[in-house]
Protein backbone atom coordinates (compact mmCIF):
# COMPACT_ATOMS: atom_id res chain seq x y z
CA UNK A 1 0.00 0.00 0.00
CA UNK A 2 1.56 2.87 -0.78
CA UNK A 3 0.32 6.62 -1.14
CA UNK A 4 1.79 9.55 -3.31
CA UNK A 5 1.31 13.45 -2.23
CA UNK A 6 -0.40 15.73 -4.64
CA UNK A 7 1.32 18.62 -3.47
CA UNK A 8 4.99 19.39 -2.60
CA UNK A 9 5.92 21.62 0.73
CA UNK A 10 5.95 25.38 0.07
CA UNK A 11 9.98 24.92 1.92
CA UNK A 12 10.55 22.64 -1.18
CA UNK A 13 9.20 24.77 -3.61
CA UNK A 14 10.99 27.63 -2.11
CA UNK A 15 7.63 29.76 -2.41
CA UNK A 16 7.41 32.88 -0.86
CA UNK A 17 4.86 32.14 1.38
CA UNK A 18 7.21 29.74 3.26
CA UNK A 19 7.98 33.06 4.85
CA UNK A 20 5.90 33.29 7.72
CA UNK A 21 6.14 37.47 7.31
CA UNK A 22 5.30 37.27 3.86
CA UNK A 23 2.01 35.42 4.65
CA UNK A 24 1.11 37.78 7.48
CA UNK A 25 1.62 40.81 4.79
CA UNK A 26 -0.75 38.83 2.62
CA UNK A 27 -3.47 38.46 5.61
CA UNK A 28 -3.35 42.00 6.02
CA UNK A 29 -3.81 42.95 2.40
CA UNK A 30 -0.34 44.42 2.00
CA UNK A 31 1.17 41.46 -0.40
CA UNK A 32 -0.25 39.94 -3.23
CA UNK A 33 -3.75 40.90 -2.47
CA UNK A 34 -5.41 44.20 -1.59
CA UNK A 35 -8.49 42.72 0.61
CA UNK A 36 -9.22 44.76 3.03
CA UNK A 37 -11.12 42.79 5.86
CA UNK A 38 -11.53 44.55 9.54
CA UNK A 39 -8.93 44.18 12.03
CA UNK A 40 -9.97 40.74 14.05
CA UNK A 41 -9.53 42.74 17.19
CA UNK A 42 -11.38 45.72 16.12
CA UNK A 43 -14.62 43.22 15.43
CA UNK A 44 -13.71 41.11 18.57
CA UNK A 45 -13.98 44.86 20.34
CA UNK A 46 -17.33 45.20 18.90
CA UNK A 47 -18.79 42.29 20.55
CA UNK A 48 -17.43 42.83 24.20
CA UNK A 49 -13.88 42.16 24.30
CA UNK A 50 -12.81 45.75 25.59
CA UNK A 51 -9.88 47.77 23.50
CA UNK A 52 -9.78 43.78 21.24
CA UNK A 53 -8.33 41.70 24.06
CA UNK A 54 -8.33 38.19 24.19
CA UNK A 55 -7.49 36.84 27.89
CA UNK A 56 -6.92 32.85 28.46
CA UNK A 57 -9.28 31.10 31.08
CA UNK A 58 -7.18 28.48 32.40
CA UNK A 59 -4.02 26.54 31.04
CA UNK A 60 -5.52 23.15 31.06
CA UNK A 61 -3.81 21.71 27.56
CA UNK A 62 0.10 22.09 26.40
CA UNK A 63 -0.06 21.11 22.80
CA UNK A 64 3.31 19.33 21.84
CA UNK A 65 4.38 20.31 18.27
CA UNK A 66 7.28 17.72 17.84
CA UNK A 67 8.31 18.70 14.56
CA UNK A 68 7.54 18.77 10.98
CA UNK A 69 8.20 15.79 9.23
CA UNK A 70 5.66 13.76 7.90
CA UNK A 71 5.27 11.06 5.53
CA UNK A 72 2.06 13.02 3.62
CA UNK A 73 2.09 16.50 1.99
CA UNK A 74 -1.80 17.18 2.03
CA UNK A 75 -3.12 20.25 0.53
CA UNK A 76 -4.07 22.37 3.28
CA UNK A 77 -1.29 21.69 5.49
CA UNK A 78 -1.28 24.62 8.21
CA UNK A 79 2.42 23.64 8.96
CA UNK A 80 3.97 22.78 5.98
CA UNK A 81 4.79 19.28 6.92
CA UNK A 82 5.97 16.98 4.68
CA UNK A 83 8.84 14.49 3.83
CA UNK A 84 11.32 17.08 3.16
CA UNK A 85 11.33 18.20 6.38
CA UNK A 86 13.48 16.42 8.11
CA UNK A 87 15.54 19.18 10.12
CA UNK A 88 12.71 20.51 12.08
CA UNK A 89 12.32 17.98 14.80
CA UNK A 90 12.33 18.40 18.70
CA UNK A 91 15.40 17.45 20.43
CA UNK A 92 15.51 15.07 23.81
CA UNK A 93 16.46 18.63 25.31
CA UNK A 94 13.28 19.99 24.87
CA UNK A 95 11.41 17.29 25.52
CA UNK A 96 12.96 16.92 28.93
CA UNK A 97 11.86 20.66 29.35
CA UNK A 98 8.65 19.69 28.31
CA UNK A 99 8.36 16.71 31.00
CA UNK A 100 9.44 19.40 33.56
CA UNK A 101 6.90 21.82 32.86
CA UNK A 102 4.03 19.17 33.32
CA UNK A 103 5.79 18.10 36.42
CA UNK A 104 5.78 21.44 37.65
CA UNK A 105 1.97 22.39 36.99
CA UNK A 106 -1.44 20.48 37.04
CA UNK A 107 -1.85 20.87 33.43
CA UNK A 108 -4.14 17.67 32.51
CA UNK A 109 -3.76 17.14 28.86
CA UNK A 110 -1.01 16.79 26.51
CA UNK A 111 -1.82 17.19 22.85
CA UNK A 112 1.23 15.69 20.57
CA UNK A 113 0.97 16.98 17.20
CA UNK A 114 3.67 17.42 14.19
CA UNK A 115 3.80 16.37 11.08
CA UNK A 116 3.67 12.64 11.72
CA UNK A 117 4.66 12.81 15.65
CA UNK A 118 5.54 9.25 15.65
CA UNK A 119 8.27 10.31 13.35
CA UNK A 120 10.21 11.92 15.94
CA UNK A 121 12.77 9.51 17.38
CA UNK A 122 11.74 10.30 20.93
CA UNK A 123 7.95 10.05 20.39
CA UNK A 124 7.46 6.73 22.07
CA UNK A 125 9.70 7.15 24.97
CA UNK A 126 7.60 11.11 25.64
CA UNK A 127 4.30 8.98 25.55
CA UNK A 128 5.81 6.77 28.08
CA UNK A 129 6.64 9.35 30.48
CA UNK A 130 3.72 11.38 30.18
CA UNK A 131 1.27 8.44 30.80
CA UNK A 132 3.81 7.56 33.93
CA UNK A 133 3.17 11.23 34.78
CA UNK A 134 -0.52 10.17 34.71
CA UNK A 135 -1.69 13.16 32.16
CA UNK A 136 -4.35 12.54 29.33
CA UNK A 137 -1.98 12.18 26.04
CA UNK A 138 -3.76 13.07 22.93
CA UNK A 139 -1.67 11.91 19.99
CA UNK A 140 -2.90 13.71 16.47
CA UNK A 141 -1.92 10.18 14.24
CA UNK A 142 -2.49 10.40 10.65
CA UNK A 143 -3.40 6.76 10.21
CA UNK A 144 -0.89 6.03 7.28
CA UNK A 145 1.94 6.36 9.60
CA UNK A 146 1.04 2.94 11.01
CA UNK A 147 0.76 1.45 6.95
CA UNK A 148 3.97 3.33 5.85
CA UNK A 149 6.86 1.10 7.58
CA UNK A 150 6.97 -1.90 9.56
CA UNK A 151 8.28 -0.27 12.59
CA UNK A 152 5.26 1.80 12.83
CA UNK A 153 2.39 -1.52 12.73
CA UNK A 154 2.58 -1.68 16.38
CA UNK A 155 1.66 1.84 17.23
CA UNK A 156 -2.38 0.82 17.96
CA UNK A 157 -0.65 -1.62 20.65
CA UNK A 158 1.53 1.22 21.93
CA UNK A 159 -1.13 3.70 22.18
CA UNK A 160 -3.83 1.20 23.74
CA UNK A 161 -1.01 0.09 26.39
CA UNK A 162 -0.75 3.58 27.62
CA UNK A 163 -4.29 4.68 27.16
CA UNK A 164 -3.88 7.48 24.22
CA UNK A 165 -6.57 8.85 22.92
CA UNK A 166 -5.78 9.28 19.25
CA UNK A 167 -6.83 11.82 17.06
CA UNK A 168 -7.18 11.32 13.18
CA UNK A 169 -7.96 13.67 9.96
CA UNK A 170 -10.35 11.78 7.54
CA UNK A 171 -11.64 14.42 5.62
CA UNK A 172 -14.58 12.46 3.89
CA UNK A 173 -15.97 8.94 3.90
CA UNK A 174 -15.48 9.59 0.00
CA UNK A 175 -12.38 8.19 -1.42
CA UNK A 176 -11.67 10.79 -3.95
CA UNK A 177 -13.04 13.31 -1.02
CA UNK A 178 -9.99 12.67 0.94
CA UNK A 179 -7.06 11.96 -1.39
CA UNK A 180 -7.84 15.37 -3.27
CA UNK A 181 -6.78 16.95 -0.01
CA UNK A 182 -4.29 14.35 1.54
CA UNK A 183 -2.92 12.51 -1.54
CA UNK A 184 -3.33 9.08 -3.48
CA UNK A 185 -4.04 6.27 -1.80
CA UNK A 186 -4.62 8.14 1.58
CA UNK A 187 -8.40 7.16 2.22
CA UNK A 188 -7.20 3.28 1.38
CA UNK A 189 -4.21 3.36 3.89
CA UNK A 190 -6.26 5.13 6.08
CA UNK A 191 -9.64 3.18 6.58
CA UNK A 192 -6.87 -0.03 6.58
CA UNK A 193 -5.45 1.77 9.63
CA UNK A 194 -8.75 2.49 11.27
CA UNK A 195 -9.65 -1.61 10.89
CA UNK A 196 -5.75 -2.00 12.91
CA UNK A 197 -7.00 0.42 15.46
CA UNK A 198 -10.60 -1.00 15.74
CA UNK A 199 -8.63 -4.27 16.42
CA UNK A 200 -6.86 -2.76 18.93
CA UNK A 201 -9.86 -2.13 20.83
CA UNK A 202 -10.34 1.44 19.58
CA UNK A 203 -13.66 3.05 19.35
CA UNK A 204 -15.03 0.08 20.56
CA UNK A 205 -18.13 0.40 22.97
CA UNK A 206 -16.71 0.36 26.91
CA UNK A 207 -12.84 -0.59 25.91
CA UNK A 208 -12.14 2.68 27.00
CA UNK A 209 -9.40 3.55 24.12
CA UNK A 210 -11.00 6.54 22.00
CA UNK A 211 -10.15 7.44 18.55
CA UNK A 212 -12.15 11.04 17.18
CA UNK A 213 -11.59 12.14 13.03
CA UNK A 214 -11.25 15.56 12.14
CA UNK A 215 -13.34 16.19 9.54
CA UNK A 216 -12.53 19.51 6.99
CA UNK A 217 -13.68 20.99 4.12
CA UNK A 218 -12.03 19.86 0.78
CA UNK A 219 -12.28 23.43 -0.40
CA UNK A 220 -13.42 26.57 0.27
CA UNK A 221 -16.72 25.83 1.99
CA UNK A 222 -17.33 25.66 5.97
CA UNK A 223 -18.20 22.50 7.91
CA UNK A 224 -21.80 21.85 8.43
CA UNK A 225 -23.27 21.23 11.82
CA UNK A 226 -20.89 18.67 13.49
CA UNK A 227 -23.36 16.38 14.89
CA UNK A 228 -25.38 15.77 11.85
CA UNK A 229 -21.63 14.92 9.89
CA UNK A 230 -20.64 12.47 12.87
CA UNK A 231 -23.95 10.79 12.41
CA UNK A 232 -23.47 10.75 8.52
CA UNK A 233 -19.74 10.02 9.10
CA UNK A 234 -20.92 6.94 11.57
CA UNK A 235 -23.64 5.51 9.45
CA UNK A 236 -21.53 5.66 6.00
CA UNK A 237 -17.85 4.23 7.73
CA UNK A 238 -19.75 1.32 9.53
CA UNK A 239 -21.99 0.44 6.13
CA UNK A 240 -18.84 0.53 3.67
CA UNK A 241 -16.02 -0.78 5.51
CA UNK A 242 -17.33 -1.82 9.15
CA UNK A 243 -14.95 0.59 10.57
CA UNK A 244 -15.97 2.85 14.39
CA UNK A 245 -14.68 5.64 15.87
CA UNK A 246 -16.12 7.71 18.92
CA UNK A 247 -16.54 11.73 17.63
CA UNK A 248 -16.45 13.94 15.00
CA UNK A 249 -14.39 17.20 15.28
CA UNK A 250 -15.79 19.72 12.45
CA UNK A 251 -12.64 21.94 11.86
CA UNK A 252 -12.49 25.07 9.48
CA UNK A 253 -9.15 25.61 7.03
CA UNK A 254 -7.43 28.23 8.20
CA UNK A 255 -6.14 30.36 5.51
CA UNK A 256 -2.26 29.89 6.59
CA UNK A 257 0.51 28.14 4.87
CA UNK A 258 -0.49 25.69 2.29
CA UNK A 259 -4.35 26.44 2.04
CA UNK A 260 -3.55 30.01 2.05
CA UNK A 261 -1.24 28.90 -1.27
CA UNK A 262 -4.19 27.55 -2.31
CA UNK A 263 -6.30 30.13 -2.18
CA UNK A 264 -4.03 32.45 -4.16
CA UNK A 265 -3.53 29.75 -6.54
CA UNK A 266 -6.96 29.07 -7.18
CA UNK A 267 -7.91 32.80 -7.23
CA UNK A 268 -10.17 32.21 -4.45
CA UNK A 269 -8.77 33.99 -1.39
CA UNK A 270 -11.04 37.21 -1.67
CA UNK A 271 -14.27 34.66 -1.21
CA UNK A 272 -12.94 32.91 1.30
CA UNK A 273 -11.98 35.62 3.45
CA UNK A 274 -15.28 37.26 3.27
CA UNK A 275 -17.22 34.07 3.59
CA UNK A 276 -15.08 34.10 7.43
CA UNK A 277 -16.12 37.33 7.63
CA UNK A 278 -19.37 36.99 6.99
CA UNK A 279 -19.96 33.72 8.75
CA UNK A 280 -18.07 35.56 12.12
CA UNK A 281 -20.18 34.44 15.29
CA UNK A 282 -19.34 36.41 18.37
CA UNK A 283 -20.43 33.26 20.77
CA UNK A 284 -17.75 31.35 19.12
CA UNK A 285 -15.17 33.52 20.33
CA UNK A 286 -15.16 32.61 24.19
CA UNK A 287 -14.75 29.02 23.26
CA UNK A 288 -11.27 29.02 21.02
CA UNK A 289 -8.90 26.91 21.83
CA UNK A 290 -5.88 29.50 22.72
CA UNK A 291 -7.67 30.36 25.67
CA UNK A 292 -6.69 27.27 27.13
CA UNK A 293 -3.81 25.90 25.47
CA UNK A 294 -0.26 26.96 24.72
CA UNK A 295 1.29 25.56 22.11
CA UNK A 296 5.13 24.45 22.28
CA UNK A 297 7.21 24.51 18.83
CA UNK A 298 9.66 21.45 17.88
CA UNK A 299 12.62 24.17 18.41
CA UNK A 300 10.51 25.14 22.35
CA UNK A 301 8.76 28.67 21.53
CA UNK A 302 5.68 29.22 22.87
CA UNK A 303 2.40 29.96 21.15
CA UNK A 304 -0.96 30.87 21.68
CA UNK A 305 -1.84 27.88 19.74
CA UNK A 306 -0.35 26.01 16.55
CA UNK A 307 -1.71 28.37 13.58
CA UNK A 308 0.17 31.05 15.54
CA UNK A 309 3.05 28.57 15.89
CA UNK A 310 2.95 28.35 12.31
CA UNK A 311 2.93 32.36 11.75
CA UNK A 312 5.69 32.60 14.05
CA UNK A 313 3.46 34.32 16.42
CA UNK A 314 5.15 33.91 20.13
CA UNK A 315 3.16 34.38 22.92
CA UNK A 316 3.13 37.83 24.06
CA UNK A 317 4.82 36.97 27.48
CA UNK A 318 7.97 37.63 29.22
CA UNK A 319 9.52 34.30 28.75
CA UNK A 320 8.89 32.78 25.33
CA UNK A 321 10.61 29.85 25.76
CA UNK A 322 9.78 26.24 27.65
CA UNK A 323 12.73 26.67 29.55
CA UNK A 324 10.91 30.29 30.80
CA UNK A 325 7.49 28.51 31.39
CA UNK A 326 5.78 30.42 34.20
CA UNK A 327 2.07 29.24 34.29
CA UNK A 328 0.99 32.34 35.98
CA UNK A 329 2.50 34.93 34.05
CA UNK A 330 1.12 32.78 30.60
CA UNK A 331 -2.02 32.79 32.37
CA UNK A 332 -2.17 37.05 32.25
CA UNK A 333 -1.00 37.41 28.87
CA UNK A 334 -3.25 38.90 26.32
CA UNK A 335 -3.84 36.20 23.02
CA UNK A 336 -1.85 37.85 19.85
CA UNK A 337 -4.69 38.08 17.34
CA UNK A 338 -4.39 38.46 13.43
CA UNK A 339 -6.83 38.12 10.50
CA UNK A 340 -6.28 34.56 10.20
CA UNK A 341 -8.67 34.25 13.73
CA UNK A 342 -11.53 34.92 11.70
CA UNK A 343 -10.94 30.97 10.79
CA UNK A 344 -11.84 30.41 14.51
CA UNK A 345 -14.54 32.04 14.74
CA UNK A 346 -16.72 31.24 12.08
CA UNK A 347 -19.93 29.89 12.09
CA UNK A 348 -20.19 27.20 15.05
CA UNK A 349 -16.49 28.06 15.93
CA UNK A 350 -13.48 25.45 15.31
CA UNK A 351 -10.68 24.61 17.69
CA UNK A 352 -8.33 21.36 17.84
CA UNK A 353 -11.79 19.76 19.72
CA UNK A 354 -13.84 20.57 16.62
CA UNK A 355 -16.84 23.38 16.83
CA UNK A 356 -16.94 25.40 20.02
CA UNK A 357 -20.63 26.73 20.21
CA UNK B 1 -30.92 45.78 -18.81
CA UNK B 2 -28.88 47.58 -16.82
CA UNK B 3 -25.70 45.47 -17.74
CA UNK B 4 -26.73 43.39 -20.72
CA UNK B 5 -26.77 40.28 -19.57
CA UNK B 6 -29.08 37.48 -17.64
CA UNK B 7 -27.48 35.90 -14.38
CA UNK B 8 -25.23 37.71 -12.42
CA UNK B 9 -23.44 35.53 -9.93
CA UNK B 10 -23.59 38.48 -7.53
CA UNK B 11 -27.19 38.86 -7.59
CA UNK B 12 -27.55 36.00 -5.61
CA UNK B 13 -25.84 37.92 -3.01
CA UNK B 14 -28.71 40.17 -3.57
CA UNK B 15 -30.68 37.82 -2.39
CA UNK B 16 -32.32 39.02 0.82
CA UNK B 17 -32.74 42.66 -1.09
CA UNK B 18 -35.99 41.45 -2.28
CA UNK B 19 -37.19 43.02 0.68
CA UNK B 20 -37.07 46.37 -0.05
CA UNK B 21 -40.05 46.87 -2.20
CA UNK B 22 -42.45 44.24 -0.10
CA UNK B 23 -40.75 43.64 2.86
CA UNK B 24 -43.56 41.41 5.23
CA UNK B 25 -43.75 38.80 2.20
CA UNK B 26 -40.02 38.72 2.05
CA UNK B 27 -40.16 38.03 5.64
CA UNK B 28 -42.48 35.72 5.73
CA UNK B 29 -40.64 33.81 2.95
CA UNK B 30 -36.87 34.05 4.47
CA UNK B 31 -38.40 33.03 7.96
CA UNK B 32 -40.43 30.30 6.29
CA UNK B 33 -37.54 29.22 4.06
CA UNK B 34 -35.09 28.85 7.14
CA UNK B 35 -37.78 26.11 8.68
CA UNK B 36 -37.91 24.29 5.82
CA UNK B 37 -34.07 23.34 5.90
CA UNK B 38 -33.71 22.66 9.09
CA UNK B 39 -32.65 19.30 10.34
CA UNK B 40 -35.89 17.00 10.65
CA UNK B 41 -37.52 14.14 9.81
CA UNK B 42 -34.95 14.65 6.95
CA UNK B 43 -31.51 15.54 7.83
CA UNK B 44 -29.81 18.45 6.41
CA UNK B 45 -28.05 17.10 3.91
CA UNK B 46 -30.90 14.99 2.14
CA UNK B 47 -33.13 18.47 2.27
CA UNK B 48 -29.94 19.70 0.49
CA UNK B 49 -29.64 16.74 -1.94
CA UNK B 50 -33.25 17.56 -2.82
CA UNK B 51 -32.51 21.05 -3.36
CA UNK B 52 -29.83 20.61 -5.36
CA UNK B 53 -31.78 18.36 -7.79
CA UNK B 54 -34.94 20.59 -7.92
CA UNK B 55 -32.56 23.13 -8.92
CA UNK B 56 -31.10 21.33 -11.79
CA UNK B 57 -35.50 20.88 -12.83
CA UNK B 58 -36.21 24.47 -12.65
CA UNK B 59 -32.91 25.21 -13.79
CA UNK B 60 -31.80 27.82 -11.51
CA UNK B 61 -28.21 28.90 -12.13
CA UNK B 62 -28.11 30.89 -8.53
CA UNK B 63 -29.66 27.63 -6.77
CA UNK B 64 -27.07 24.95 -8.37
CA UNK B 65 -24.42 27.36 -7.31
CA UNK B 66 -25.95 27.90 -3.90
CA UNK B 67 -26.85 24.08 -3.02
CA UNK B 68 -23.51 22.53 -4.79
CA UNK B 69 -21.52 24.72 -1.77
CA UNK B 70 -24.86 23.80 0.82
CA UNK B 71 -24.54 19.77 -0.53
CA UNK B 72 -20.84 19.55 0.14
CA UNK B 73 -20.70 21.95 3.68
CA UNK B 74 -23.24 19.22 4.63
CA UNK B 75 -20.94 16.49 3.70
CA UNK B 76 -22.46 14.74 0.65
CA UNK B 77 -20.06 13.82 -1.68
CA UNK B 78 -19.94 13.93 -6.13
CA UNK B 79 -21.69 10.62 -6.15
CA UNK B 80 -24.67 11.82 -3.88
CA UNK B 81 -24.83 14.93 -5.65
CA UNK B 82 -25.25 13.32 -9.00
CA UNK B 83 -27.35 10.40 -7.96
CA UNK B 84 -29.47 13.33 -7.39
CA UNK B 85 -29.42 15.36 -10.71
CA UNK B 86 -29.87 11.96 -12.13
CA UNK B 87 -33.09 11.43 -9.72
CA UNK B 88 -34.18 15.09 -11.09
CA UNK B 89 -33.59 14.12 -14.60
CA UNK B 90 -34.97 10.56 -14.30
CA UNK B 91 -38.48 12.09 -13.77
CA UNK B 92 -38.10 14.97 -16.17
CA UNK B 93 -37.64 12.22 -18.58
CA UNK B 94 -39.95 9.97 -17.10
CA UNK B 95 -42.72 12.86 -17.16
CA UNK B 96 -41.59 13.27 -20.99
CA UNK B 97 -42.38 9.55 -21.64
CA UNK B 98 -45.65 9.06 -19.89
CA UNK B 99 -47.59 11.21 -22.00
CA UNK B 100 -46.62 8.85 -25.20
CA UNK B 101 -49.28 6.70 -23.61
CA UNK B 102 -51.63 9.30 -24.64
CA UNK B 103 -49.96 9.89 -28.17
CA UNK B 104 -50.39 5.90 -28.41
CA UNK B 105 -54.14 6.18 -27.08
CA UNK B 106 -55.01 8.82 -29.62
CA UNK B 107 -53.01 7.12 -32.20
CA UNK B 108 -54.98 3.95 -31.49
CA UNK B 109 -57.84 5.76 -32.00
CA UNK B 110 -57.31 7.18 -35.05
CA UNK B 111 -55.54 4.73 -37.24
CA UNK B 112 -56.74 1.53 -38.81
Amino acid sequence: MSIHPRTQTLARRHSPLSDTFFQLEVLNGRALTDTKIPPFSETISQVGYSDGVLRPTRIEILQVNVGKLCNQACAHCHVDAGPDRKRENMTKETFDLCLEVLRRYEIPTVDITGGAPEMNPHFRWFVEQCSALGKRVLNRCNLTIILVHERYRDLPQFFAQHGVEVISSLPHYNARRTDSQRGDGVFEASIEALRLLNAAGYGQPDSGLKINLVYNPTGTFLPGNQEALEREFKAQLQRRYGVVFNQLYAITNMPISRFLDYLLESGQYDTYMQTLLDAFNPAAVAGVMCRNTISVSWEGYLYDCDFNQMLDLKVNAPGVHIRDFDLETLEQRSIVLNQHCYGCTAGAGSSCGGQVV
Amino acid sequence: MSNKRYFDPEDLKRFGQIGEWQKPMADKFFAWYGEVFKDGALTEREKALIALAVAHTVQCPYCIDAYTTTCLEKGADEEQMMEAVHVAAAIRAGSSLVFSTQMMNHAKEITM
